[in-house]
């Protein structure tokens, strides 16, 4: 299917919770509300016409300076119809929290726990929501805008060992 | 006295890696065993994270492409290729046609040399040494040949946004034939050891197996996907870079065990010498490099005889690219599967977000789907069967 007639077909199952539709460079994206994203998402995997069965990629883009949100933006395709789509939603940046897609794509496990870890963005209903990058005493999230480039933490043993001297 | 006799099963916690051989890197198993049985099987990651996505945020945007270097350091070419095309998306250009087919070239050149690390190691894995030493000869020309056009063994960065940094230097078309010439005979000597080999049968047939239906919802992709039996190729799917150009076929495994994955990976490789022989026939005449004034340098003789191109030259060094408002995902098959990067532009001459969309961190996931309720040996073979590289796991 091309953009139009996905946008036409989503558009009409879900005329509310569609906030807007975007092409550029010949990529999709429709934004969705924050809590109709798994329903949204679930309609786009078993539609037999859309068919998106597969979650390429999840993950979250910090826009708290400009617009006061963080985004989640799903990447899906569909290897039967090989169509793509760019799912996304906003999310208050004092409390970000989204339901987890787990329940629709299993490849979401990790992403999830991937975002969460470098931006705070909580998944509810998340099997193992744990940090998966970072170490476990790290504190903060690094892909966050506010996070400074070099970090927080000691960048090295031997700055620890310097602050335990003095 | 009666005595009553309680059988009780204790399950035994063993950590394997981050420092195991046969984990491809730093990766750490946490594995749950009954007995031999593996119950359960939670890997952690991030031993070499380094954060390259927050790097990239402060670069400009040609400065992130030896990032991309070093997140699948096995093919350093497929990484530089799929940002290329990212930043080219973002800005509606397209490389010129010789820069496509020797960006071909230089992909299927990268996925033997990755296949062929990943099955050295694999068998070595298993306990097969030969092929390791086999694998490795052949690897060392093709490490030749790509130093011969970018000075450098592993990390190309060879890819610009536009085309290729330079020309194919002479030489360099003669070795690549005389490479293509002897690699089936070569193919067929790993054959010889491995594919009817009783014993690497023993090991890999009807171990680590995942459903067609399982490994989509997995999110798996390239040969770990295909042994599975699904037929798709991005090359094939959404081709890039002339791709449709080529003829060539996508081998499909049956059972989705770590044999068919064995199988489809040596497939690809005879594939992937076939393209490459294609790529050399086709090769047209032209610039390597599209000449855009802010987006790619102005030729060398250019800058030295013409006023606009020094002017340019300079802008582009002080300024960088500074594309359009907006965000792309452009993805690759790469050689462990789809390699996809998303980068948002705010307009200024550096990346607002880029994430990197890397084969073997979804891979990875499936693993524990793969392996629970087989055996510890069992293990091994399949962490060698999904082909991961922890440098793009974690990056």
């Amino acid at each position: 299917m091309d953009n139009e007639a996905i946008t036409t077909l989503v558009k009409k199952y879900f005329p509310e919770e569609i906030v807007s539709s975007g092409i550029f460079r010949n990529e999709l994206t429709l934004q969705v509300k924050k809590k109709s994203v798994v329903e949204v998402a679930r309609f786009l995997k078993e539609n037999k016409e859309l068919d998106f069965d597969f979650l390429s990629d999840l993950c979250g883009v910090d826009r708290v300076e400009h617009d006061g949100v963080f985004e989640v933006v799903y990447h899906l395709y569909s290897i039967h119809k090989n169509h793509r789509l760019r799912l996304k939603a906003q999310l208050s940046s004092d409390n970000p929290c989204v339901s987890t897609v787990t329940t629709v794509w299993k490849t979401a496990d990790w992403h999830e726990r991937e975002t969460f870890d470098m931006f705070g963005i909580r998944f509810d209903g998340h099997p193992d929501l744990r940090k998966i990058l970072t170490p476990d005493d790290f504190e903060g999230h690094p892909l966050r805008k506010d996070y400074p480039l070099d970090g927080r933490q000691p960048a090295t043993l031997r700055d620890v060992y310097r602050k335990d001297k003095s | 006295m009666t005595a009553t006799a309680t059988t009780s099963t204790q399950l035994m916690s063993i950590n394997m890696g981050p420092q195991h051989p046969s984990t491809h890197g730093v990766l750490r198993l946490m594995l749950e065993l009954d007995g031999e049985v593996i119950v359960k099987a939670t890997p952690h990651i991030g031993f070499l994270h380094r954060g390259v996505e927050k790097l990239a945020e402060y670069k400009t945007y040609h400065q992130v492409i030896p990032l991309t270097d070093r997140l699948d350091y096995v093919a350093p070419f497929s990484n530089n290729l799929a940002y290329a095309l990212a930043v080219e998306k973002l800005l509606g250009i397209e490389a010129p046609e010789r820069a496509q087919h020797i960006r071909v070239l230089f992909c299927e050149l990268t996925r033997i040399s990755s296949h062929l690390l990943w099955l050295a190691t694999h068998a070595l894995d298993i306990g097969a040494m030969t092929v390791f030493f086999y694998c490795f000869r052949e690897r060392e020309t093709i490490y030749d040949l790509f130093e011969m056009v970018s000075g450098s063994r592993m990390n190309l960065s060879y890819v610009r946004v536009g085309g290729v940094s330079r020309e194919l230097p002479a030489g360099f078309l003669e070795d690549t034939r005389k490479f293509v010439a002897a690699f089936p005979a070569r193919l067929q000597e790993y054959e010889t050891l491995l594919t009817d080999n009783p014993i690497w049968k023993k090991r890999t047939v009807g171990v680590g197996i995942i459903s067609a239906e399982d490994a989509i919802d997995y999110g798996l992709s390239g040969p770990s996907l295909r042994g599975s039996g699904v037929n798709w190729d991005i090359r094939k799917s959404e081709p890039y870079s002339s791709y449709d150009k080529y003829h060539f076929t996508v081998p499909l495994g049956e059972n989705g065990d770590v044999y068919d994955r064995y199988r489809v990976r040596i497939d690809e490789m005879r594939q992937s010498n076939s393209i490459v022989h294609q790529a050399l026939n086709l090769l047209p005449k032209g610039d390597f490099l599209a000449r855009i004034p802010n987006v790619s340098l102005p030729s060398k003789e250019d800058v030295e005889t013409k006023m606009e191109s020094m002017i340019s030259h300079f802008k582009f060094i002080t300024d960088g690219i500074q594309p359009p408002k907006g965000e792309v995902y452009a993805c690759i098959e790469a050689p462990k599967g789809e390699l996809g990067f998303y980068v948002v532009s705010d307009g200024s001459n550096h990346p607002y977000r880029v994430k990197i969309r890397p084969p073997s961190f979804v891979n990875l996931e499936a693993l524990s789907k793969m392996i629970e309720g087989s055996l510890l040996p069992d293990v091994v073979a399949t962490i060698g069967s999904l082909d991961i590289v922890l440098g793009e796991i974690d990056r």
